[in-house]
C-alpha cells in the first residue's frame, strides 16, 4: 500500500482500551477538544476499525483482551498506524509482572509510536502524533 | 436526435462534474463552519477532497460474512442515483438536462434509491451493527417521506389552482415563485412548509440530530460499520452530493428567483450571475439545514425520529398546507 501526502493530512483515528484504567482515555478526549483541535490537521475519531488509520492503544493487554486486540489490528485497512498511549502500554506499569497481563502491547502488535505518561498530557499524545507524521513522511520518502 | 443525445449526454457530463466540486464545497464549508461554531479553528476547505482522496488509496476489505457484489454495487449505485437526481432539477438559471420527462414525483421516488442503496448495503455486509443500522435507515426513511409529501403536493396544489399547467414540472415553479400566488395567510402557510422542508433534510442526509442509521457512539457507524477504503469513499461522496441535491429541491421550490431579472447585466454575464446567486442561495440553505441544526442538537432515539416526523412534524406540515388552501378560499369568495 502506498503512502501519499494527503494520507498524512486525514488520520482517522480509532481508540481501542485493552484494559486501561480510563485516565488515558480522559486525556485523548481532551486532546479532541476545541483547545487542541486535530481536526485543524484532519485528525478526527472514528468508531470503527474499518474507518481507521491510526490504531490509538491504551492500556497493558490483559489476558482476555490479546486476542480481540489481534482483530481489531488486522481490520484496520493498510496502511496503518498503532501509537501506543500511556506507560501501562510501554512496561505494564504498576500492573508491571502481573500474572493476568499477556502484554505490553509491543509483545502484541508492532507499535510505531510510544507516547509515555500516567496519564500523558494532551500536549504529548499532540508531540506523539507530530512523531508519526514525521515517521510517515519518512517512510513516504523512502518508498 | 442525434445532436439532443449528443447535447444532453454532455450536460449529464457537466452536471457530474458540477455536482461533484459543489458536494466537496458543501461538506468542506459545513466542516468550517462546524469548528467555528464550537470555537475551535477547524480543517481546511480542502479536507474533504484530501480524505478522498486517502480513502481511495486505502485497503478496500470486503468482510468473509458479506455478500461481495451487493456490498461492492450498493456505494456505486447510491452514488449514481444520487446524481442522477440533480439531472431533473434547475441549476441556477439553466433548466434541467432532463427537461423532457422528469417532474417532482419522480424526484420522490429518486430520493429514496441512494437511502435504499445504503439499506442494501448495511444489510449485505454482514454485521450485526450494520443491520441494526439499516433497520434504523428504513425506518427513517419511511418517517420522513409523508412531511415531504405534504411539502411537495401543497406547492403543486396551490400551482394547479391557479390555473398553471403541469403543476408538478420543476420548470413551471421556477417560472411562477409560489410566493407571489398567494395572500398573506399563504405566506405564513409557504413558511411553514419551508420549515418543514428544512428539518426533514437532516434526516434525508442522516445528520445529527436524525443521524440515528450511523450513531457513532452505539453502533460504531451504523450501516457504514464495515465499509473502508472506495466503498466509504463513495457513500461519503453520495452524502455530499445528497445535500447539494436537497440544497438545490429547495432553492428550486421556494426561491426560484434569477438574479438576472431583477439586476441589468450583459447577457453573456447572466448565466454567471444566476449560477453565482444560486450558489449563495444553496450555500445559506445548507448552512441552516445543515451545519446550524447538527451543532445545536443532540441525536434523537430512533422512535423519538418517527413522532417528530410522523406527528409534530406532519400537523405542522398540514397546517401550513391548511393555511395555503385558506388563503385561496378566501381570495375566491
Amino acid at each position: 500500500m502506498k503512502l501519499t501526502k494527503s494520507f498524512n493530512r486525514s488520520l482517522w483515528v480509532f481508540h481501542l482500551n485493552t484494559g486501561s484504567c480510563n485516565g488515558c482515555e480522559i486525556e485523548i478526549v481532551a486532546t479532541i477538544c476545541p483547545r487542541y483541535d486535530p481536526e485543524r490537521f484532519g485528525i478526527k475519531l472514528v468508531g470503527s476499525p474499518k474507518h481507521a488509520d491510526v490504531l490509538l492503544v491504551t492500556g497493558p493487554v490483559t489476558k482476555k483482551m490479546a486476542a480481540k486486540v489481534r482483530r481489531v489490528y488486522e481490520q484496520v485497512p493498510d496502511p496503518k498506524l498503532v501509537m501506543c498511549i500511556g506507560t501501562c502500554g510501554q512496561s505494564g506499569g504498576v500492573f508491571y509482572d502481573s500474572y493476568n497481563l499477556d502484554g505490553p502491547i509491543d509483545q502484541v502488535l508492532p507499535v510505531d509510536v510510544y507516547v509515555p505518561g500516567c496519564p500523558p498530557r494532551p500536549e504529548a499524545i499532540v508531540y506523539g502524533v507530530v512523531k508519526a507524521l514525521e515517521k510517515l513522511e519518512r517512510l513516504e520518502a523512502a518508498q | 436526435m442525434l445532436t439532443d443525445i449528443i447535447l444532453t449526454l454532455a450536460g449529464a457530463f457537466l452536471v457530474v462534474i458540477f455536482s461533484l466540486i459543489v458536494a466537496f464545497f458543501l461538506l468542506g464549508v459545513d466542516r468550517i463552519v462546524t469548528a467555528r461554531m464550537q470555537a475551535r479553528i477547524g480543517p481546511p476547505l480542502t479536507q474533504p477532497f484530501t480524505d478522498m482522496r486517502k480513502l481511495f488509496t486505502k485497503e478496500n476489505v470486503v468482510p468473509a460474512n458479506a455478500i461481495p457484489w451487493l456490498f461492492n454495487l450498493a456505494p456505486v449505485v447510491a452514488l449514481a442515483s444520487a446524481i442522477t437526481i440533480l439531472l431533473y432539477i434547475p441549476i441556477g438559471g439553466f433548466p434541467p438536462v432532463l427537461s423532457g420527462g422528469g417532474d417532482l414525483i419522480l424526484v420522490m421516488y429518486l430520493l429514496t434509491l441512494p437511502a435504499l442503496a445504503l439499506v442494501a448495503g448495511g444489510f449485505s455486509s454482514g454485521s450485526p451493527y450494520a443491520t441494526v443500522g439499516a433497520q434504523r435507515e428504513m425506518v427513517t426513511m419511511i418517517a420522513y417521506e409523508f412531511p415531504l409529501a405534504v411539502v411537495i403536493i401543497a406547492i403543486a396544489w396551490k400551482l394547479a389552482v391557479s390555473g398553471v399547467p403541469l403543476p408538478f414540472m420543476l420548470m413551471s415553479i421556477q417560472a411562477n415563485p409560489v410566493w407571489g400566488l398567494v395572500g398573506p395567510l399563504g405566506i405564513i402557510g409557504i413558511l411553514i412548509l419551508f420549515f418543514v422542508l428544512l428539518i426533514v433534510t437532516p434526516a434525508e442526509l442522516s445528520r445529527i440530530p436524525f443521524d440515528t442509521p450511523e450513531a457513532e457512539t452505539e453502533l460504531a457507524g451504523g450501516v457504514l460499520v464495515e465499509y473502508s477504503g472506495k466503498n466509504l469513499a463513495l457513500f461519503t461522496l453520495t452524502q455530499g452530493v445528497k445535500t447539494v441535491v436537497m440544497a438545490s429541491l429547495m432553492v428550486a421550490l421556494f426561491i426560484p428567483y434569477r438574479l438576472s431579472a431583477l439586476v441589468p447585466a450583459p447577457a453573456i454575464l447572466q448565466p454567471v450571475l444566476d449560477l453565482l446567486f444560486y450558489l449563495i442561495l444553496v450555500v445559506l440553505v445548507a448552512f441552516v439545514a445543515v451545519s446550524l441544526i447538527r451543532v445545536s442538537m443532540a441525536r434523537f432515539r430512533i422512535n423519538q425520529v418517527v413522532s417528530v416526523y410522523w406527528i409534530y412534524l406532519s400537523l405542522i406540515g398540514i397546517a401550513g398546507l391548511l393555511l395555503v388552501m385558506a388563503d385561496h378560499f378566501i381570495g375566491v369568495v
